[in-house]
């Protein structure tokens, strides 16, 4: 049981709270860059780097850090270890830094990295950070990659650049072109936003508790308690400005 | 080429071709979230257009006369976030005590465009396409234009929508991002216009 324990922050952001799945976290990038699943894989990679160092030592500062200060300082921290994984990707994988292009500095506003440095580093221990950064970046690249998989199978007859295309032509099937277009990256996250809706309803029916957000069905306001809340709107309440953390919808 | 059609060119490049969240997906959470009505969803497009000029403007200054001649360029991500988080905080103070009918309207949504990546993004494109201030400003307007019309338009059709029958499992947000898809559709033909 005590090992189950150690392990917990781990497997919980992989699989029980995965970041896009459950959470329906960072979505820019999803779209953005799983045009294939290499790229997907990448940026997942990427992110879980960034998101694993920035966890370690913002957790190592939890009691230095003023709490009203704390969001810029967070911001601070995310923003070297960005820049610093940029540095590296631009010298050691120059092909992977352009295909993810922008998106790899805009990783300092990716939500589930500022989310979970409020949720869990600014809370927990070094080690048990570490792990959630790690098993949330890991989740965040499973997630990536599969969306990516299937993208590049739709648009482009291929898995990880291999390409299938030929017998498929041949019998005059061809790769619909759309879904490694922008357009595509709707079409494939509003098909996997019903999927966990109605896995969830299902949840609900058979009385179960469902971790599973609703997306943004609401609002973004329904990433909740993983603290990006405080930085949208509510668009129910019309005056009401921002959420309050932890609020429950 | 004249400056002033070089201009036009990047203007009707960022606000209609590579429209900022159809085509780039920055600044998608705003665009869902905020869609609901035409009346906010307005608010929050003045309130971006607003932003992305300011930042964008004050970007490139800092980034003209303080990080590239000091060869501080590899800086730049983290001086932009807090550069923009600081001025939106300001502008929002300012506002605040200065302009109250002006922070009435627009109050609201500036803390929300603190973080929002659409702001870093067309922050650092700027730099990337070595654009000059002006260039750099009117950039940043257009992009902040195309988020404008984007988010308006997909308001107007989510209050229509309001009043159709949507299978179950597609309710809520599903159905907003294929109708996001079928506009990224429509962008996508503005592509023969440069």
């Amino acid at each position: 049981m005590k090992k189950e324990s150690v392990w917990k922050p781990f497997i919980n952001g992989l699989i029980d709270e995965n970041p896009t799945f459950v959470l329906m976290l960072g979505m820019c990038p999803t779209l953005a860059v799983t045009t294939s699943a290499i790229n997907g894989l990448g940026m997942g990679l990427t992110t879980t780097v960034v998101l694993t160092l920035s966890n370690i030592i913002i957790s190592a500062l939890r009691n230095i850090i003023p709490d009203k200060v704390r969001i810029p300082a967070f911001i601070v921290i995310i923003a070297s270890f960005v820049t610093i994984v940029g540095q590296f990707l631009e010298a050691f994988l120059p092909a992977l830094n352009s295909a993810l292009g922008m998106f790899i500095p805009l990783i300092v506003v990716n939500c589930i990295i500022l989310g979970r440095a409020e949720a869990f580093a600014s809370k927990n221990g070094v080690f048990a950070s570490a792990l959630d950064g790690l098993g949330m970046g890991l989740g965040f690249s499973v997630a990536l990659t599969l969306i990516g998989c299937v993208r590049e199978i739709l648009g482009s007859f291929s898995v990880f650049g291999i390409s299938f295309a030929e017998p498929l032509q041949n019998i005059g099937l061809a790769p619909i072109a759309i879904f490694v277009m922008a357009p595509g990256a709707f079409f494939v996250l509003a098909a996997l936003n019903a999927l966990m809706a109605t896995i969830r309803a299902r949840q609900l029916a058979a009385g179960k508790e469902s971790k599973i957000r609703a997306g943004c069905d609401k609002d973004c306001a329904s990433c909740g308690d993983t603290g990006c809340v405080h930085r949208f709107y509510d668009a129910d309440g019309e005056d009401k400005a921002v959420g309050k953390k932890g609020e429950e919808k | 080429m004249s400056t002033l059609s070089e201009l036009l060119i990047i203007a009707i490049g960022s606000a209609l071709v590579s429209n900022v969240v159809l085509s780039q997906f920055y600044g998608l959470c705003p665009f869902l979230g905020v869609s609901k009505q035409l009346k906010t969803a307005g608010g929050m497009g003045v309130a971006v257009i607003f932003v992305i000029t300011l930042a964008s403007l004050v970007s490139a200054l800092i980034y003209q006369f303080l990080l590239a001649p000091f060869g501080l360029d590899y800086l730049k991500t983290i001086v932009f976030i807090l550069v923009i988080a600081a001025l939106v905080q300001f502008v929002e103070m300012f506002l605040k005590k200065n302009v109250p009918s002006l922070y009435q309207s627009l109050g609201v949504y500036l803390p929300l465009i603190t973080t929002n990546c659409a702001v870093l993004g067309t922050a650092l494109t700027n730099v990337q396409e070595e654009y000059n201030v002006l260039y750099a400003v009117v950039n940043g307007f257009a992009t902040a234009a195309g988020f404008a019309i984007a988010i308006c338009i997909l308001a107007g059709i989510r209050e229509k929508m309001r009043y159709n029958n949507v299978p179950k499992a597609f309710q809520g947000m599903p159905i907003v991002l294929v109708t996001a898809g079928l506009m990224a559709i429509a962008f996508c033909g503005f592509s023969g216009l440069l």
